[in-house]
């Protein structure tokens, strides 16, 4: 009954409200179309360019692979963007990485069972998390200095506890599920990661709590004043960023069979570069896990197509700086353009 | 006795936030040197003053444009770059003068950091993108540009190698080397251009609150790429010096170097969002900082392998410790 009523009184006095909503509609398809849509065309290029140059390209092994090369790093870029959309970051996840992979390395050769010493590595993330956390939301320090100091500070514990050997304990159950695949011709990294996205997805779009995130990245004043507890969210979100690293250094372990002091490193960048390809603002706020995925896609799709053609991986690094400053200065373009237009008069 | 209480409460900030620096330094190294044997020695001094002498140079540049609000993480990049350029010129012809060696390292550096400094004051885009970006590109130049050859000692010029050892004043054995003098001069220069001059104090404002700059009509876009220019030229001349003292040069040389830039700022008490902080605290937070690590490494007690977790754990304590002095100081 409401619903007709609105109908009826929204056609009679049209005037009044459907040209502002029709405009937010407009503005909203506009930029969907243009960042998004952006990434898309990118990607379309790329896989384009992938497939000229190689027919294995598009066979499902080699998109498999594709994934399992980089899959530490992508099931960490999910809770990435959600800090960054929360305006924070977090620079020592990949440090977390190789503490949890040593934990781990380390506890299976002093003889803990190998379960016990999974619950203890994926323990130590969340603690670290936690850790991060407490300076960041009780202290109220800046993440950018905290996470700095912890990606020095979890790779030295890393260090301290394997030092400069590397370690090799692993039963063969856990190798084969870091490289086996586990259904069909999944392994189960990839499945954990599409369950972790789909679940992404559905905290970012259709939760609370997913926009208590945007909307502290917008404004943390606002945020506090709207009532939404501001350090719980932030302490939840560094707490699962240090879980997922946790789970991504096992993964890694599993993968490589064997765990090193340096496993991980430098992997932060690539994950940041990433997440702010898709469209996260580094100032919090904006950002889609949509564009987050076409980015994954994108950048996985280019090192492997880098790869197959035979360039190295400190040009493939350049060439996604490159790509990343790039898209970085496409929304300025686009400002100039907007702008240009609305001198000319509405569109609508 | 009320003018000392009075004097005490009109202390700056940063004046009183390097002091806490300076102690923590005096306790640092009394504290190693109950557990180490002759510890505290002219060897210490001349070890860690020529290793400081690198990372503070590096620091002052980071400086400059943190204080901006802005973030260079490509130093680490430029330095490799300058390095490894500087290293082949001079393998390929040893009769370069030292003074254009040097000139050469500042203007490669200043070049990287002009384009740092287009891209974030010209086209607007976040510096932590930009040099995030610049990181990954400059080290590819530098991979693409050296083949993988190595810079060998044996091909440089004798006056570059005796360069590190060079000293200016000696004191019975402690040595005050030239490396560690054009440290004092930077440092000096720079305090006193950030303290003194119209540049310097702009740098502050347009940190402390953009909006605020742009009102005053402050050339915002050119003061910050100025910033990024010198902190670019600054990681050439440590790109030299770094070149001096290493000899053999590959394409990872420099790797890791704006971290530490960064930790030093951050421990020297430079509000990472720009604002306040002082050339003097960059300084001494580098000094603190590659203190800590070499009295690490000697000290038999603690694994070597512990230094990073402690040195993590210390970037964190001396934020911190700022933090609470920052909050009782807008209390009273």
């Amino acid at each position: 009954m409401t619903g007709t009523s609105g109908e009826n009184s929204g056609s009679s006095a049209s005037a009044g409200w459907a040209q502002p909503v029709r405009r937010n509609l407009f503005a909203l398809g506009s930029s969907l179309l243009s960042w998004e849509g952006f990434l898309a065309f990118l990607l379309v290029c790329v896989v384009g360019l992938n497939i000229y140059n190689s027919e294995s390209f598009l066979s499902a092994g080699n998109l498999i692979n594709l994934f399992m090369l980089s899959i530490e790093k992508v099931i960490v870029v999910l809770i990435m963007a959600f800090i960054i959309m929360n305006a924070e970051i977090d620079l020592s996840v990949a440090s977390m990485m190789g503490l949890s992979a040593c934990a781990l390395g380390w506890m299976v050769q002093q003889g803990v069972p190998m379960s016990a010493a999974l619950a203890l590595s994926l323990a130590i993330g969340v603690l670290g998390g936690a850790f991060n956390g407490f300076w960041i939301t009780v202290v109220g320090l800046p993440s950018l200095v905290v996470t700095l100091a912890m990606l020095i500070g979890f790779r030295g514990l890393a260090r301290v506890i394997v030092e400069d050997r590397s370690i090799k304990a692993f039963p063969e159950w856990f190798e084969n599920l870091g490289q086996q695949p586990l259904i069909g011709p999944f392994p189960f990294a990839l499945i954990l990661f599409f369950v972790l996205l789909v679940i992404a997805v559905i905290v970012l779009s259709y939760s609370g709590f997913g926009r208590k995130v945007r909307i502290i990245g917008i404004s943390q004043d606002v945020a506090r004043y709207s009532g939404i507890d501001v350090a719980r969210v932030k302490m939840l979100l560094f707490a699962t960023s240090g879980f997922l690293s946790a789970v991504a250094g096992v993964l890694f372990a599993a993968r490589l069979g064997t765990v090193r002091g340096d496993m991980g490193l430098g992997f932060e960048l690539d994950i940041i570069t990433i997440v702010l390809l898709g469209g996260v603002s580094i100032f919090g706020g904006t950002g889609s896990m949509f564009g987050v995925i076409l980015s994954i896609f994108i950048v996985l799709c280019l090192r492997n197509g880098m790869a197959l053609s035979n360039i190295t991986g400190h040009i493939q690094t350049g060439v996604i700086g490159t790509i990343l400053i790039l898209s970085a200065m496409i929304p300025n373009i686009r400002n100039v353009l907007s702008g240009l237009i609305s001198k000319r008069g509405p569109l609508g | 006795m009320t003018s000392v209480v009075k004097r005490r409460l009109h202390l700056r900030h940063e004046t009183r936030r390097e002091g806490v620096l300076v102690l923590i330094i005096v306790l640092v190294l009394f504290g190693f040197s109950l557990f180490i044997e002759n510890y505290l020695s002219a060897r210490l001094f001349n070890r860690v003053s020529t290793s400081v002498a690198i990372l503070a140079i590096l620091a002052i540049g980071q400086t400059l444009v943190v204080l901006t609000r802005n973030i260079d993480l490509s130093v680490g990049s430029i330095v490799g770059f300058t390095a490894y350029f500087v290293g082949q010129q001079l393998s390929l012809n040893n009769e370069i003068a030292p003074l254009v060696a040097v000139l050469m390292a500042v203007g490669v550096g200043a070049g990287l950091g002009a384009v740092n400094g287009f891209l974030v004051a010209f086209c607007k885009i976040p510096a932590i993108i930009v040099t995030l970006g610049t990181l990954a590109i400059f080290r590819t130049l530098l991979v693409e540009y050296s083949d993988a050859q190595t810079i060998l000692t044996v091909n440089l010029p004798q006056w570059l190698l005796d360069l590190p050892r060079l000293n200016v004043i000696s004191f019975e054995r402690l040595h005050l080397r030239a490396v560690v003098v054009v440290m004092l001069v930077v440092a000096v220069l720079f305090q006193l251009l950030m303290r003194y001059t119209s540049f310097g104090r702009r740098l502050y404002a347009i940190g402390s609150s953009p909006e605020a700059a742009h009102n005053a009509g402050f050339p915002i876009k050119r003061l910050v790429f100025t910033a990024f220019v010198l902190c670019g030229a600054l990681a050439g001349l440590t790109g030299f010096l770094f070149l001096a003292r290493f000899g053999n040069i590959t394409v990872v040389a420099g790797l890791g170097f704006e971290l530490k830039s960064v930790a030093a700022v951050v421990v020297g008490g430079i509000n990472i969002f720009g604002g306040s902080g002082s050339v003097l605290g960059a300084v001494l937070g580098a000094s603190l900082i590659d203190l800590l690590e070499n009295s690490l490494i000697r000290s038999l007690q603690i694994s070597e392998f512990l230094r990073d977790a402690l040195l993590g754990m210390l970037i964190l304590a001396a934020v911190a410790i700022d933090r609470v002095l920052m909050k009782r100081r807008r209390g009273s």
